[in-house]
């Protein structure tokens, strides 16, 4: 069955997978903080490319979930006396169930309309965080969430991200694969069709978004492991475009883009970062670029581009 | 007069008044929002920047002018110039050629569009808070109905709201460009057809559109605190008022305005806390009832 799945791509994923088991033992933790972030965060674009490219949801803010999986396990950790484990648990299904009633709301509305009252409800979300100051920490955060003992080292950390990120990013492939996928394949290019032959389209979706949440929120959740904080811009809107963008950097259509177009991201923001105060100005102009020059991103033109040759031969 | 009011607390009554003249920003930008959904299809996420850049603008031109009287007077001109000087480049060289594009890349092209306005306001004006001082012409209060303290500054918005919206009226409605746009609005091919050049009936309709994103900035300058950010908010707010007002609807940025400004203030007064949430459960609420807004978009 796998074979089928994965077509001989198997001894490639399992080589990368080597090889990003090995980082911790040669690298500077530095380096390892920086990949479990761009793991993280290829998480969270690549739960977002699961219904804006193959469901074709305009998700316009998906960092919502993200943020309330962060907030989810932080809280979770610091205010209950439960284990701590919990919280991983209780942040992506509090993002699920988010994902699920912001669904529920705005499915019946099309493209446009849709992501907008999207950006209103999860701008909503972001505004209770912001000002709860008693319970959510406010524009403060919360800072130094106690982990357990072995993931609280920077290699803990980075094995329990990078183990939970790979388990999360074969079951969205698989999904992807089976029937669910392909019918959320053939909602997104013609809706209407789907509907004759008998999807049910708007409960499809919807489980497509709290599926997105859940592992929107699996992200947020790994984030506070890694960094140990949360803060409300985890949730703010302009985080949410900037997954999009990620997704677009990398590609739609091909299932590791998103992942590229995050480590791409995540990369230039620190290097630049570094040099100049002026990140958004380069991240600006880069994404103009791409709209411009690569509307399939970076993979698809890759792709397209690999083709090529193999035609002229 | 007193009478009339005396079955609601002063409170509610300012509250309501300061509400209606925050409606008056909130509606000077998302009309100009509107026009440009309305006829050139583009969600422009860059309107905010130039909000914030007229506000930048009008700080610079205010200062220019020694602060005064004058100086309001010549940003309230001068600024909205600017932003319209600068909108028109940019729709030359980027705009022009994307209409064509899918709602999702324009969005996302803006958005860029927004990050590069947004570090070129911090590379000419820097991070710092500015202020633009209230002219004298209109410090201080007045005492409306009762004898209850109003400032003055927040009365000439009040006035300047219904301005706006009348020239707007007439400008749509009564000028050649106008009819043109709202005719392109419905069909540019045919437009097209006809021998209008759309594309400079477009380059117009969106310098109009952000000369609205300017003054807007300009007449929230002096009760805000100029900065770095104050687009992020803005924007937002603009894109839910149209699309509870109609998407393209003039008149519905209007009446969202009119909800969002009024739910915002009232909100204040009954949770203070969490007033800032009640605005955003209008917008959900209306468009679960009525999900492509309260009055007929042209899309």
């Amino acid at each position: 069955m796998n074979s089928s799945v994965f077509r001989g791509k198997l001894p490639w994923v399992i080589a990368a997978l080597v090889v990003l088991l090995c980082f911790p033992l040669f690298l500077d933790r530095f380096y390892v903080y920086l990949t479990a972030i761009i793991l993280l965060t290829g998480l969270c674009a690549t739960s977002l490319n699961f219904v804006l490219g193959y469901g074709g949801v305009f998700q316009f803010h998906h960092a919502v979930f993200y943020g309330v999986g962060a907030y989810g396990t932080a809280l979770m950790i610091i205010k209950s006396g439960l284990s701590p484990w919990l919280g991983f648990i209780v942040g992506p299904v509090a993002a699920a169930i988010v994902g699920l009633v912001i669904g529920v709301i705005c499915i019946r509305l099309s493209k446009l309309y849709f992501g907008m009252l999207q950006i209103s409800l999860g701008s909503l979300v972001w505004a209770i965080v912001y000002r709860w100051y008693s319970f959510t920490g406010g524009d403060d955060g919360i800072h130094g969430v106690p982990l357990p003992d072995i993931i609280s080292s920077s290699s803990g950390s980075y094995y329990f991200t990078l183990i939970v990120t790979a388990v999360s990013m074969f079951i969205l492939y698989r999904m992807i694969k089976s029937p669910f996928g392909s019918a959320l394949q053939g909602i997104r290019d013609n809706p209407v069709r789907s509907e004759m032959i008998g999807v049910n389209v708007r409960l499809q979706q919807l489980l497509a978004l709290t599926i997105a949440g859940f592992f929107g929120g699996v992200a947020g959740s790994l984030f506070v492991v890694v960094d140990n904080t949360v803060f409300p811009d985890m949730m703010f809107w302009t985080l949410s475009l900037e997954l999009i963008i990620m997704c677009l950097l990398g590609g739609w259509l091909s299932y590791l883009g998103p992942m590229v177009g995050a480590a791409v991201i995540v990369l230039l923001r620190t290097y630049v970062s570094g040099i100049t105060g002026y990140w958004a100005l380069v991240l600006g102009v880069i994404m103009m670029a791409v709209i411009f020059f690569l509307p399939n991103g970076v993979l698809g033109y890759l792709d397209r581009f690999v083709k090529k040759k193999a035609g002229n031969k | 007069m007193e009478s009339i009011f005396s079955f609601v607390s002063p409170g509610i009554f300012s509250q309501i008044l300061v509400g209606l003249s925050r409606t008056v920003i909130l509606f000077i930008v998302s009309s100009g929002l509107s026009l440009i959904l309305g006829v050139l299809r583009i969600p422009n996420v860059a309107h905010g920047s130039l909000y914030m850049i007229g506000a930048f603008m009008a700080y610079t031109v205010a200062h220019l002018f020694g602060g005064g009287n004058m100086g309001f007077w010549m940003a309230l001109v001068l600024a909205p110039l600017g932003v319209a000087a600068l909108s028109f480049v940019a729709e030359r060289s980027l705009f022009q050629f994307l209409y064509e594009r899918e709602h999702l890349m324009l969005l996302l092209l803006t958005f860029a569009m927004s990050l590069v306005f947004g570090d070129l306001v911090k590379l000419v004006w820097g991070a710092e808070y500015r202020s633009v001082p209230v002219p004298q012409v209109f410090q201080g209060y007045m005492n409306l109905f009762g004898g209850l303290p109003f400032p003055i500054y927040s009365f000439f918005l009040l006035v300047m709201g219904p301005i706006i919206a009348i020239l707007l009226w007439l400008l749509t409605n009564k000028t050649k460009i106008g009819k043109i746009s709202r005719a392109a609005a419905v069909d540019r091919e045919m437009v097209g057809a006809v021998g209008i050049n759309v594309s400079w009936v477009f380059a117009i309709v969106f310098v109009i559109g952000c000369l609205l994103a300017g003054l807007g900035g300009v007449l929230v300058a002096p009760t805000v605190s100029v900065t770095l950010g104050m687009d992020h908010t803005l924007i937002i707010e603009a894109f839910l008022i149209v699309i509870m007002g109609g998407l393209g609807n003039v008149w519905g940025a209007l009446l969202g305005a009119l909800i969002f400004g009024l739910t915002q203030s009232l909100g204040i007064l009954v949770w203070p806390k969490f007033g800032i949430v009640f605005p955003y459960l209008a917008v959900v609420v209306v468009l679960i009832f009525r999900p492509t807004g309260l009055l007929k978009s042209t899309w």
